[in-house]
């Protein structure tokens, strides 16, 4: 039963990083960079989510809308004035334009919200769902992400291969000159990657809030560093392995935590994702092996 | 004559302080095929992907119907009614058949002109509905040059550039898409056909013109070059 319980904590965090490393993975898939400054933007939107609900009293549902409006629009933004000028740029100019927008938002966030740990109030509440005669509790939270994961999945999913747009970010991901000669709007498909991707990151940092209630400026690194790495386990460019890699990772990051040790945890993960890339360079989804950073 | 679909007036292309294409003019009409030949590296894509948009002249003009091309992002001339199929076809690797040509249609917006052009998409090249679900990169090149063909007839060009589509394909299947290209042409559409394989291409265009390093040095009708001594020499093999 403890092992349930262990896994369904796994799945439930593995749901976050799933969420943040479709951003990595949607805008590596069409970008062809690593944003770093992915992980920066969930830091953002939670915030937003904080201020909206503990000072301006807004419904906590409302104030995930907010902060994904405020998230699409910075991404948006980041990507218009820092990336889009280096189209061209050799990517390692690209990479750490990248770090340098991650360490220029976490400044940001000191400059307006003091480095002082905020006490996120959940989004759901604290209550839980017992089973089992109350041997097994799930909170409402962890019910919330993995239903929240599993939504965003399937709408993406069925954007990318249905919709006339989500077929056009396939065309631009594999040859953006080809894409354009059939009359795509290539910048501004990417526009709308980033847009996407933020937008999620905003969901992401209201769910990781909620779960790990402590926000502070450097929040959104660490997770924003695991699920890139969640990114690369499953595929990096693969919607499906951005999930799987996501999942796996939580998972393995929670038993690590339980059964190893909890101070070992990071490494674990980061050394299974040493092993992944010594097996199977791709990743487990990947397609093939890309020659960029 | 009337006013010609495409008149490129004087242009010039430069590659950073490379000067690729030397003020070269030329014109195609409502209806003809025109080609291009040349050598390798005489300028002949240069030429298209500054019609198409992807380089800017330094000097001189394009103009598409009348309408010069200098303002116009690339994506938008697409709408115009100006559709190429590149050099090495590029079609959509991962991407079925059915989705690819789709994406030619990127630019139409009724579904019902869009399922029209598919079925006569699919009715010019038969090969493709057998392999409408299968991913592009799966097919032959002859499949693929076929593909990148019908990708470009769904955005219904009103002129259709070709580069190189005989490039890589083995000699029956050149045979083959000239065959098209013909047959495309006696549907009434217009096509500048960019080739290496100058006898082929000559022997079904109205009017060609030969480049050598980035100048335009002679032209004439299809069967006049053909015959020209000078034309024979450099690119027909003695």
């Amino acid at each position: 039963m403890i092992f349930l319980n262990f896994f369904i904590s796994g799945i439930s965090l593995g749901s976050i990083y799933a969420i943040i490393a479709l951003g990595y993975t949607m805008v590596y898939g069409i970008a062809k960079m690593l944003n770093f400054a992915h992980g920066d933007v969930i830091m953002v939107g939670a915030y937003v989510c904080f201020y909206a609900v503990s000072r301006y009293g807004m419904n906590p549902f409302v104030g995930v809308v907010l902060a994904m409006a405020v998230c699409t629009s910075l991404g948006i933004v980041i990507e218009r004035f820092a990336y889009k000028p280096l189209r061209q740029a050799p990517s390692l100019a690209v990479l750490i334009t990248a770090i340098g927008m991650s360490y220029f938002l976490q400044n940001t966030a000191l400059l307006l919200w003091s480095s002082n740990p905020k006490v996120f109030p959940s989004i759901i509440g604290r209550g839980s769902f017992k089973l089992f005669e109350g041997k097994l509790s799930v909170s409402h939270v962890t019910v919330l992400t993995i239903a929240t994961c599993v939504i965003i999945m399937i709408v993406l999913s069925l954007f990318i291969s249905k919709t006339k747009l989500g077929k056009a970010m396939r065309a631009c991901s594999e040859d953006k000159g080809a894409a354009q000669l059939m009359g795509i709007n290539v910048n501004a498909t990417i526009s709308l990657t980033f847009a996407i991707g933020s937008g999620l990151a905003a969901i992401a940092g209201a769910l990781l809030c909620s779960a790990y209630p402590t926000l502070m400026p450097t929040t959104g690194s660490l997770p924003g560093i695991k699920a890139f790495t969640a990114a690369v386990f499953g595929g990096i460019g693969s919607i499906p392995g951005a999930f799987l890699g996501g999942l796996m990772l939580g998972v393995i990051e929670i038993f690590a935590k339980a059964y190893i040790s909890s101070q070992l945890s990071d490494a674990v993960v980061f050394g299974v994702l040493i092993v992944v890339l010594l097996v199977k360079p791709s990743g487990l989804l990947g397609k093939q092996l890309q020659e960029k950073v | 004559m009337a006013e010609p679909v495409l008149k490129v007036d004087n242009i010039n292309v430069f590659y950073g302080s490379i000067h690729a294409i030397k003020g070269i003019s030329f014109e195609v009409y409502n209806g003809e095929i025109v080609t291009l030949i040349g050598a390798n590296g005489a300028g002949k894509s240069t030429t298209l992907n500054t019609i198409s948009g992807l380089l800017h002249p330094s000097t001189g003009s394009v103009a598409f119907l009348g309408e010069s091309l200098a303002k116009i992002q690339p994506h938008r001339i697409v709408y115009k009614g100006l559709a190429q199929v590149p050099e090495g076809r590029r079609v959509f690797a991962q991407m079925t058949v059915q989705e690819n040509l789709e994406m030619g249609a990127f630019t139409q917006s009724k579904q019902s002109d869009i399922d029209e052009d598919l079925a006569r998409v699919y009715e010019l090249f038969p090969r493709l509905k057998e392999r409408m679900k299968q991913t592009a990169g799966t097919l032959s090149g002859g499949e693929q040059q076929m593909l990148a063909m019908g990708r470009a007839l769904m955005s219904r060009p009103k002129l259709l550039m070709l580069d190189e589509p005989s490039m890589g394909l083995a000699p029956i299947l050149v045979e083959q898409i000239f065959d098209i290209i013909a047959d495309l042409h006696k549907r009434g559409a217009t096509i500048l056909l960019v080739e290496q394989n100058a006898q082929m291409a000559l022997s079904i265009a109205s009017r060609g013109y030969v480049m050598e390093t980035g100048k335009i040095v002679t032209t004439g009708t299809g069967e006049e070059l053909l015959a020209s001594e000078a034309v024979r020499k450099a690119y027909l093999g003695g």
